[in-house]
């Protein structure tokens, strides 16, 4: 009986920090870094800023490909998928740049192309993790 | 911009080990430990792979 009328009121702090959990995933995606920011881990997330803005921007520098909404080709759509999960970074360079199609005649171009998507995904894992840390999940 | 076909594998390298050993380990300890051994098999399997690739494919 005493656990049945505890059930409701111990479920309300875990739905608040679920909320909380998927703003810090939203604030990470956008701005690299910032889900751990807002959890107050101040080490990994300058670390993380700078190897996203750093392997975004040498993505650029290179002529990588910046992808735009399409559906074409399958490695065409998940470039696009890659590249908007670096969140601001990518909105940022679609308003500068627009989207490119790359250096087709150098291989810096192609690898260009892939350090866009990877910065793209690894700050999506770095958003994800910097949730997990605010929801206790982990240190 | 144009650089070296090593310095982009240890530019990619790196970037991807931090954020793996921040990610993927608790603990700063296990972190360090883990990225550094990422940025091996990075480099290392670039390498290795370069290698293989040369050796099937000579010409």
């Amino acid at each position: 009986m005493n656990t049945m009328a505890q059930s409701p009121t111990a479920k309300r702090p875990a739905a608040a920090g679920a909320a909380a959990g998927w703003w810090v995933l939203a604030l990470g995606w956008l701005f690299p870094g910032m889900g751990y920011f807002v959890t107050g881990k101040w080490i990994r997330g300058a670390l993380v800023f700078v190897c996203v803005v750093g392997m975004f921007g040498m993505g650029l520098a290179l002529r990588g490909q910046v992808y735009g909404f399409n559906t074409g080709d399958i490695l065409d759509m998940l470039g696009w998928v890659g590249d908007v999960c670096a969140g601001g970074l990518y909105l940022v360079a679609r308003a500068v740049v627009g989207v490119t199609v790359g250096n087709a005649y150098s291989v810096m171009g192609d690898y260009g192309t892939k350090f866009l998507i990877a910065a793209g995904l690894l700050n999506l894992l770095a958003a994800a993790d910097a949730r997990d840390v605010g929801l206790g999940r982990k240190l | 911009m144009t650089i070296s076909h090593l310095t982009a594998v240890l530019l990619f390298a790196l970037f991807a080990s931090v954020i793996f050993g921040i990610t993927l380990r608790e603990g700063v300890r296990e972190q360090v430990r883990y990225g550094l051994l990422a940025f091996a098999w990075f480099v290392g399997g670039a390498i290795a792979g370069g290698w293989l690739l040369y050796f099937l494919n000579p010409h």
